[in-house]
């Protein structure tokens, strides 16, 4: 996707989200980019992750509130959460020279 | 961020106020995308289910870990369920799965997705090309066995299906729970081996509906042939929604 946009300029910087609740683990991420980028526009990149917390809104009690994990329940007891945010996989943005 | 003009290097680097006798070059530009890395799997998704409605096809996603019994549930599925049904087969490799599938006289098309740990929409919409299903059938696609990577990939199935054996342990739910929770229907397979393991069923369902208070939950053996009346009910009702 990135490579695509860069119409052949050299990436410096890719800023990733990646929320906490998604099934993407950050570090095996920026483990592999080097591996991945070899080769490519983005060679040598700066590889940014912003990990976007996890938050859900009750659908008994409608409270919104922080989650940590997929299994945590609402304080007022109840389980089926909503999920609002922290499951973003995103491309945000880069900079190329 | 530069207060002049938007770039992203600190005012203090570089020298202000620009004029316009003054050109002035960025060492780079940055650009937006904004873009969901899946967008494109998505996308492709969302044509499957075209391809699929415009057939009337009812998809259904059967996912697990190695072993919990998807295949057997199929070809059991295939021999009593009585309407037409074509499948598609993910394994990482050897078409066994399909020899089976193809064995019980059902249309099949085997995916080797070689290193891969799940199947995209990418892999799907060619297999199901291939398999060219006949309006109105049922059409499974076995996915790779693994409880995790396939929750991400929308194959533009109409329903997900998770199969749990229960030599698997009872707190599969809470140990996976992206697979649980992006899915429709849990089928607890291999109860007839519940005498001889130590699996609380009971726990097990409410651990599922914990991570899923969705999830419908069927308790099956597929090998003996216990539920499965249910499940075939709720293949029914699929396809009759989608006639």
């Amino acid at each position: 996707m990135v490579c695509e946009r860069s119409d052949g300029a050299r990436v410096e910087r890719i800023v990733l989200e990646i929320g906490q609740l998604s099934l993407v683990l950050p570090d095996a991420v920026r483990f592999c980019f080097d591996l991945v980028a070899r080769g490519t526009a983005c060679e040598g990149a700066v590889l940014e992750i912003i990990e976007t917390p996890g938050r859900g809104r009750c659908r008994q009690c409608k409270k919104e509130l922080a989650l940590g994990d997929l299994l945590e329940a609402c304080p007022c007891g109840h389980v089926d959460v909503e999920v609002l945010a922290g499951q973003e996989l995103r491309v945000k943005e880069m900079d190329v020279v | 961020m530069c207060a002049h003009c938007g770039c992203s290097t600190p005012e203090t680097d570089h020298a202000h106020p620009h004029s316009p006798s003054h050109p002035h070059h960025h060492p780079h530009r940055t650009v937006s995308l904004e873009q969901d890395i899946l967008a494109k799997n998505d996308r492709l998704a969302r044509q499957n289910r075209a391809f699929f409605d415009e057939r009337r096809i009812a998809a259904v996603n059967l996912m697990s870990s190695p072993g919990a019994g998807k295949t057997t549930l199929l070809e059991r599925t295939l021999a009593e369920l009585g309407s037409p049904c074509a499948v598609v087969e993910g394994d990482q490799a050897t078409d066994r799965d399909a020899e089976r599938i193809r064995s019980t006289g059902a249309p099949v098309v085997q995916i080797n997705t070689g290193t891969g740990c799940h199947l995209d929409a990418h892999m799907v919409m060619h297999a199901a090309e291939e398999l060219d299903p006949a309006a109105g059938s049922l059409l499974v696609i076995e996915n790779v066995g693994n409880l995790v990577c396939p929750a991400l990939f929308a194959l533009g199935e109409h329903l997900r299906v998770v199969v749990l054996s229960v030599t698997e342990g009872d707190d599969k739910p809470e140990k996976y729970p992206h697979m649980f929770r992006a899915s429709d229907v849990l089928l607890v397979n291999k109860i007839d081996l519940l005498p001889y393991v130590p699996f609380d069923l009971e726990c097990c369902i409410e651990r599922a509906k914990r991570v899923q208070p969705k999830l419908e939950i069927l308790a099956v053996s597929a090998l003996r042939g216990d539920g499965m009346a249910a499940w075939y009910e709720i293949l029914r009702s699929l396809s009759s929604q989608r006639s």
